[in-house]
């Protein structure tokens, strides 16, 4: 299809702005551009099928199956984008007075009390704009409080090798060293290993439970406490709060500073841009570094935004973070209530261990034990007999109108596919699922050669990843 | 000089160019299984490097993978033709060599050849 710059004719627009009841104001000739600004021009017709046209490519969690592993795909109910659509909120401006915005105020409030209480943590900030950002953050928070006390020497986090890798990513771009943390053969982290890694140096660690491989941690009070006691801070890893939610708290696991994804656990939108949101929550003892401003109760009842925190690491991010995206998920907090919300989780670890009981005859499963919302499959026997691999797998499904879940994470699986099908799917949708799995490991057993080829029904067929990464075109060049 | 060649379980290739001076790249086996890579990360000459720590990570449209030191010593060259064409190290990995270290005063266990066959085919 045609970019939207190859599209329309110069002086064509839409008249989607007002007319200007200003003064124009002249900008400072040095600030000026010295070329036109190249943009399209298209009439509102052209702009609409244009979207419209991009719609029809795209694969999202209204058009069908959407079990991308870690990522918590779960549909993202219309009464959210209701809410956010009020004008209170949605036709207000960042600077505006706090006595016209007491109830965006209120908002803010509500929802940190609420998601304080399902983390166990004490204060939240709701800046962070995305899980990695979030992560940077909380670790920035552990760099402050190691700061404040004068302990200077703590400058490694361990991260445990079933991480995502934003994990070591965050902490490498905040000024720590890494330290990998190996896993059990159970799949867990390594406590044994886990006791000869801490030490004075030791600023933290992040963890994400259940991890990666769908598992939770059984020790993970032994492992907070070995953390705790060599000095360093418990980091929770939020992406997989979708398993816990009303069961169990981070808090009360040890930790003492989480992310949160919005966009996964809380149901907004994930994908094309969200935005998302990574809200950052911490104990009492990190609450004085949050970013400001926090939102504060006045004792009339009234809410205030407070600036006034000398040991903040400062801003993180433009006003509050996303806004409008924690409308909606306070709105799904507020529908679903403490029940609702804990009847999430146990229908997404029943969706996940229902898929994998039916999988596990045909596909080979590391870690088959009862797992909580997500599972993973190793397809290295299948790779190794057949030449089929998780990528073939993967892209075959697209075919069926399904979309693959998580490939080769994590990276201590080989050939794996992390599947988590989220409590929004019907037992009738993941049967149907399950039959196209086992259809396409038969295909692929009986005619591997043909499962390189696909998909043939999608747009766009197989790219050149290589290709891709090796020389990117990032933008549109006019001639 | 094939001779000299020894490999280590984390699958690079050591040459020594004499008794402290080796040359160090990735084996043949870990560039098939990382598969066609977009991206490598080099230290800089004058860098010292520790027997069993990663100096370098290669990335592959699939994941990020460390490249770890099998000596202790002092970067002596880095060969920054891999920046720009990260694809030499899949055509030829025996050519494509990452650094040479100077002054080599400890190691990993080393295999030879035949060892390192046997230990990947049992990987593998």
């Amino acid at each position: 299809m045609k970019l939207i710059f190859e599209k329309g004719n110069k002086g064509r627009g839409c008249e989607l702005l007002p007319p200007c009841d200003v003064p124009i104001t002249e900008v400072n000739p040095n600030f000026k551009r010295n070329i036109e600004l190249h943009l399209p021009e298209v009439s509102e017709t052209e702009l609409s099928r244009h979207y419209t046209e991009l719609m029809k490519r795209t694969f999202g969690v209204n058009d069908g199956f959407y079990p991308l592993g870690s990522c918590t795909m779960k549909y993202n109910p219309k009464i959210n984008d209701e809410m956010a659509k009020l004008p209170g909120f949605s036709e207000i401006h960042p600077l505006q007075p706090e006595d016209t915005i007491q109830g965006c105020l209120e908002v803010m409030a509500l929802a940190e009390e609420y998601l304080c209480e399902i983390t166990g943590m004490d204060r939240m900030s709701f800046q962070p704009a995305a899980g990695a950002h979030g992560e940077f953050t909380g670790l920035h928070l552990i760099r402050a409080y190691h700061k404040s006390r004068g302990d200077k020497k703590r400058d490694k986090i361990l991260v445990p090798d079933s991480a995502h890798g934003t994990n070591p990513a965050s902490a490498t771009m905040a000024g720590f060293k890494v330290i990998n943390v190996p896993s059990t053969k159970e799949g867990l982290v390594d406590l044994e290993a886990l006791k000869k890694l801490v030490g004075e140096d030791t600023a933290g660690f992040m963890l994400t439970n259940p991890n990666t491989l769908g598992l939770f941690e059984e020790n993970i009070l032994e492992i907070t406490d070995t953390i705790h006691q060599a000095g360093g801070l418990n980091y929770y890893d939020g992406a997989n709060l979708n398993a816990i939610m009303g069961i169990a708290r981070p808090g009360d696991m040890g930790f003492d500073v989480v992310h949160l994804n919005l966009h996964k656990t809380f149901s907004t939108p994930h994908g094309g841009g969200g935005p998302g949101s990574g809200p950052v929550g911490c104990k009492d003892l990190l609450a004085k570094f949050l970013p400001s401003p926090q939102v504060m109760k006045n004792s009339d009842g009234s809410f205030r935004l407070e600036y006034n925190n000398e040991q903040s690491i400062g801003r993180v991010k433009a006003f509050y973070g996303n806004f409008l995206i924690l409308v909606r998920a306070l709105t799904y907090i507020l529908t679903l209530g403490r029940e609702g919300l804990k009847n999430a989780s146990e229908s997404a670890v029943l969706n996940a261990n229902y898929m994998m009981h039916q999988l596990k005859e045909t596909f080979s499963i590391p870690f088959p034990k009862a797992c909580m919302h997500e599972f993973v499959i190793s397809l290295e026997k299948l790779k190794k007999e057949k030449g089929v691999s998780a990528l073939d797998i993967a892209k075959v499904m697209l075919d069926y109108g399904i979309h693959p879940p998580t490939m080769y994470f994590p990276l201590i699986i080989q050939e794996a596919l992390m599947v988590e099908p989220t409590e929004t799917e019907a037992k009738e949708t993941l049967d149907e699922v399950i039959a196209i799995y086992k259809q396409i490991y038969e295909e692929a057993v009986n005619n591997p050669e043909s499962l390189h080829n696909y998909p043939l029904k999608t747009f766009i067929g197989r790219p050149d990843e290589v290709m891709a990464a090796r020389n990117p075109i990032l933008r549109y060049r006019a001639e | 000089m094939m001779q000299d060649l020894k490999f280590t379980k984390t699958n690079e290739w050591v040459q020594y160019l004499d008794e402290t001076t080796v040359r160090i790249g990735l084996t043949d086996y870990a560039q098939k299984e990382l598969g066609d890579l977009v991206f490598v990360n080099l230290p800089e000459e004058g860098d010292e490097v520790v027997a069993g720590e990663a100096f370098a990570d290669v990335e592959s449209v699939k994941a990020v993978s460390d490249v770890y030191s099998p000596v202790t010593g002092t970067v002596r060259s880095v060969n920054e033709e891999l920046l720009d064409h990260p694809e030499l190290i899949n055509s030829d990995p025996m050519e494509a060599w990452f650094i040479e270290v100077e002054e080599v005063r400890e190691t990993t266990e080393f295999l030879t050849e035949d060892e390192y066959d046997q230990f990947i085919s049992k990987e593998g």
